[in-house]
């Protein structure tokens, strides 16, 4: 053999998806695949009322249509009826309100569960629920915020006697630093309601599996890990009789990161009835029952010098918590606390949010979680503390941000970033962008009065992600830690399991993970599988949300692989009768240094490991390597996005024209994978922007919970991007990577909308609401006109 | 012949009328017993386990349930199993041979138009109708297109360039190049 060269490494390159075989066939496997042999399913009677008492439940009736084999209400279910969890207690004083899985006596949301019938196949499930005999007392409902909380206001959890969560706190100093300002700039930003609308709907199968009391749970879900812990603790099922599966998943974005109502009453009747129980959510189901995002009020007061130099913000939210708190719903607005002060210096920052409940769905995590709600209304604040001072955006952001030569930096909420170059991003963009070009094109369309304006919209931004340090999270109260786990395992034939905690859903993982691997093992990316997802054949993880499967799990493959490579040393260097240090290995082998004659490869390392008949003294077999590792901090990604909106004043509507989006998420590992995880962060915020907002009428009704009424923007309505890049390695990961998964969605909010507001501020219009239609755009133009 | 409700779960109740249909799908006839009501997306997941075609919404918006339908594209909830008797239908297990990806399928792998996968088989089915009309489509043709399918991972522009990519190799060009 002659000695072994170094081969590119697989890191870094666009290397084409494993996963996509299967999907292009459609040989996939969704949880709604999943048919068991006697398998019965469910069916929901869900409340059409936002807040009633239940004044009459007989779900007898229905248990004698065809088919049918069982029917419950709360009462029928008794223990079964689960109370679902909430991990995060953000205060002492929190209020914490029962919420059982169906509802005993009240319902606070349109959608609530009320009862479940179960039959042996779903259409006489859903034909059966006709023939319940229910019966409500409409209660005065709370949808509005500030009404919720305002004196006399019916409480949604009539126990609690107040619809006020809890109240959160934190910095101090603002006022004094705004005594001493020349400039105070306050607005009120509203930051809407959303629905993830992941493209998969949710699906749960919980089967009894006869040799054992194992119950084996298949859900669409992110978190089958998280999932397995809350199952156990709700339904007292032993958590080793618990494995959760989330098969392929069709998307996530926060929406299945949760222990849901659905989930919990599948595995109970599956217990209960000892054969398989599966329910899969219809899309009109899905808009009410699944959690929704964001919908804060935002007051916020920014105060700086008279040359534009910042000074101190305060920060006051009333978050929505929706009628019950779901897993981490408490927790997101305080996910965003740290991120108002952005990239920016200053020397104060108030912070207070009020979180209440009103009679809607229940909020909690989609992309982004409290960041993006936390950089929009920062970055819509310096546009318009700038167009005050009368200063460039761009100037104002230079003038404040913090510079590269400054890292790491410890800002005003305290986070300390590692790295950054802000100055590199923007650069960037505006070579790609031609600002100067536009401003004047800008100037031009003013000055003859055109119809269609246009606005140039920045956004130079960074986030917090790759959830997290344990013991951060515990200061939070947030009941879980943030470690990550790996497994790699050489198999006798040379092949590699990787086995990881995390649980892709759309993300790339199985290719990106096999390209880390593969980088250290040099062995090749197609013998490496990565096995996730299966509590069975994956025990250890804390799955994946929050941009951590890359920031946090990362770094336990690259650890996992290199114990391993540790262990195969002294094996190979007992084999070639040599000491381990003498040893190199390039490519997958490992060679004595200077003779290029005696070397052995991985795979037959690993055949020595399996038979174990040479092995040194203390040297145990198998060949494997295994880290679970905490995340020394956060993530901070940024970049600088620049968007050139063309706003038609005449009709309100609003066109992309351009969008530049320059991300820094440090080294790549599969810059194809990057870019299309940064397209698609784009497009929901900029559907957030533009398109995206779930509304409720005085009652509570929901007023456009479908999808031909939730406007999902469709091909034609979003633009083509130009993406770039900067490669600042993150000095806090080992690998030098940083989150990506959230990025876009955060960028790209403020970006639009600071374009529309540029596009018409020579109008006097200082503020458009989102979604930013062609009657709410045209509407605000009439107002600033009315105004004059 | 083929019962669904062999292959499912116990048949209908008695006073539920069945209908007896014969469709070809991908090629093959299937002869099968539906209630009237079923419809043709529930008919070709559950019946005939054809799990390649999803379904997404219940309005007809999100386009995951796009199947051929004699050769024309159709949102196959919103289309009853019964309405398809004596018609051609192909699924996205029907666009391969047992050895070659369709170019569109080739286009999705090569230009990364896809991540989570549940819109896919709707969107290259999509694709695919809109190439044999029309072998050489602008990006905004192709847009729309793909108006009546949703995705909410890629932000839409690998999906065109995927297309176009596809375009590209059907016309006999090297996509490459």
């Amino acid at each position: 053999m002659t000695a072994t060269t170094e081969t590119p490494s697989a890191l870094g390159r666009p290397i084409k998806r494993k996963e996509d075989a299967r999907l292009l066939h459609g040989q996939t496997n969704w949880t709604d695949n999943i048919q068991l042999p006697g398998t019965v399913h469910m069916a929901i009677l869900r409340s059409p009322y936002a807040h009633a008492k239940i004044t009459k439940l007989d779900v007898s009736p229905a248990k004698n249509h065809a088919n049918v084999v069982n029917a419950f209400g709360a009462a029928e279910l008794g223990d079964l009826n689960g109370s679902i969890p909430c991990v995060w207690p953000v205060t002492d004083d929190i209020v914490m309100p029962a919420f059982p899985a169906l509802a005993p006596d009240t319902v606070r949301q349109v959608g609530d569960c009320v009862a479940v019938v179960l039959a042996t196949n779903p259409q006489s499930a859903v034909d059966a629920l006709e023939d319940i005999v229910v019966q409500y007392e409409p209660l005065p409902v709370v949808i509005d915020m500030e009404k919720a909380i305002a004196p006399g206001a019916t409480p949604v959890h009539a126990d609690a006697g107040t619809n006020v969560c809890y109240v959160y706190n934190l910095g101090g100093g603002y006022e004094e630093v705004k005594a001493k300002a020349d400039v105070v700039v306050k607005r009120r930003f509203i930051n809407q309601r959303l629905i993830p609308a992941f493209m998969e709907p949710r699906s749960v199968v919980a089967a009894p599996m006869g040799m054992s009391d194992e119950i084996t749970v298949w859900s669409a879900t992110q978190i089958p890990h998280v999932l397995r812990v809350l199952l156990a603790l709700v339904t007292g099922i032993p958590e080793n009789n618990l494995r959760v599966v989330a098969p392929d998943v069709g998307g996530g974005f926060g929406g299945k990161l949760q222990c849901y109502r659905e989930e919990v009453l599948v595995v109970n009747l599956a217990r209960k009835l000892g054969r398989p129980v599966k329910w899969t959510e219809t899309r009109s189901e899905d808009m009410l029952a699944t959690h929704h995002g964001r919908d804060q009020i935002q007051d916020i007061e920014i105060a700086a010098t008279k040359d534009g130099k910042l000074l101190g913000l305060n920060v006051e939210l009333i978050a929505n918590m929706g009628a019950y708190l779901q897993i981490i719903t408490p927790g997101i607005p305080l996910l965003g606390m740290f991120m108002y002060p952005a990239i920016y210096k200053m020397e104060a920052y108030n912070f207070k949010c009020t979180g209440v409940f009103t009679n809607t769905t229940p909020t909690d995590a989609y992309r982004g979680a409290g960041r993006p709600e936390a950089t929009y209304a920062i970055e819509r604040i310096i546009d318009e503390l700038a167009a005050e001072l009368g200063m460039d955006p761009l100037a104002l952001r230079e003038k404040n941000w913090i510079k590269h030569e400054e890292f790491p930096y410890t800002t005003v909420s305290g986070l300390t970033y590692d790295t950054g170059n802000y100055e590199a991003a923007t650069a960037k963009a505006l070579d790609l962008f031609g600002y100067d070009e536009l401003r004047a094109e800008q100037k031009r369309r003013r000055d003859s009065n055109e119809p269609v304006q246009l606005g140039i919209g920045i956004s130079t931004f960074t986030e917090m992600c790759g959830l997290a340090p344990s013991r951060t999270l515990g200061a939070l109260k947030y009941v879980a830690g943030g470690w990550e786990h790996c497994t790699i395992r050489v198999l006798p034939t040379g092949k590699v399991e990787l086995i990881t905690g995390t649980s892709p859903h759309g993300q790339g993982h199985e290719t990106a993970w096999s390209q880390i691997a593969s980088s250290i093992l040099g062995v090749p990316v197609e013998d490496i599988e990565v096995v996730h997802s299966d509590t069975g054949r994956a025990p250890y993880g804390m799955d994946t949300y929050g941009s951590r499967s890359l920031a946090v799990g990362g770094r336990a493959i690259k650890l996992a692989a290199e114990r391993l490579i540790e262990k195969a040393r002294v094996i190979a260097a007992h084999q070639l009768e040599c000491s381990p240090a003498d040893l190199e290995f390039v490519n997958g082998v490992f060679q004595v240094k200077g003779d290029a004659s005696k070397q052995q490869p991985l795979g037959a390392v690993a055949f020595e490991a399996f038979t174990a008949h040479n092995l040194p003294d203390g040297v145990e077999p198998t060949l494997q390597g295994e880290a679970t590792v905490d995340p020394d901090d956060f993530s901070y990604p940024h970049g600088t996005h620049l968007a050139a909106i063309e706003v038609d004043t005449e009709t309100g509507k609003v066109r992309v024209r351009t969008y530049v989006a320059v991300d820094d998420v440090g080294i790549q590992v599969n810059p194809m994978i990057v870019e299309g995880q940064v397209h698609g962060g784009l497009a929901q915020g900029i559907a957030q922007a533009l398109y995206e907002g779930a509304f409720y009428d005085e009652d509570g009704q929901p007023l456009n919970a479908t999808l031909s009424t939730y406007l999902i923007p469709a091909a034609p309505d979003l633009p083509s991007f130009i993406t770039g890049q900067t490669v600042t390695p993150s000095t806090t990961h080992p690998l030098g990577t940083k989150g990506v998964g959230e990025a876009g969605t955060i960028a790209s909010t403020p970006a639009i909308i600071n374009g529309v507001v540029d596009a018409l501020r020579h109008l006097g219009v200082t503020e458009v609401a989102m979604p930013a239609t062609p009657m709410t755009v045209w509407k605000t133009i009439q107002a600033a006109k009315g105004g004059k | 012949m083929t019962s669904l409700y062999d292959e499912v779960s116990p048949a209908p109740a008695a006073d539920v009328p069945t209908k007896r249909v014969t469709i070809n799908v991908n090629g093959e006839a299937r002869t099968v017993d539906v209630e009237p009501r079923l419809l043709l997306a529930h008919l070709l997941r559950q019946g005939l386990k054809l799990t390649g075609t999803h379904t997404g919404c219940d309005t007809t918006s999100c386009g995951t349930c796009t199947v051929l339908f004699d050769g024309r594209p159709v949102k196959s909830c919103t289309m009853l199993a019964v309405q398809a008797d004596g018609h051609e239908v192909e699924t996205v297990e029907g666009m391969s041979s047992a050895s070659e990806l369709h170019p569109v399928q080739e286009g999705f792998k090569q230009e990364h138009g896809l991540q989570c996968g549940y819109c896919t088989p709707g969107m290259m089915l999509a694709a695919k109708a809109l190439l044999e009309r029309n072998p050489d489509p602008t990006e905004d043709e192709v847009r729309w297109a793909l108006s009546g399918n949703l995705c909410r991972c890629t932000g839409y522009q690998n999906i065109v360039k995927s297309v176009l990519w596809a375009a590209q190799k059907m016309r006999g060009q090297n996509p490459e190049a």
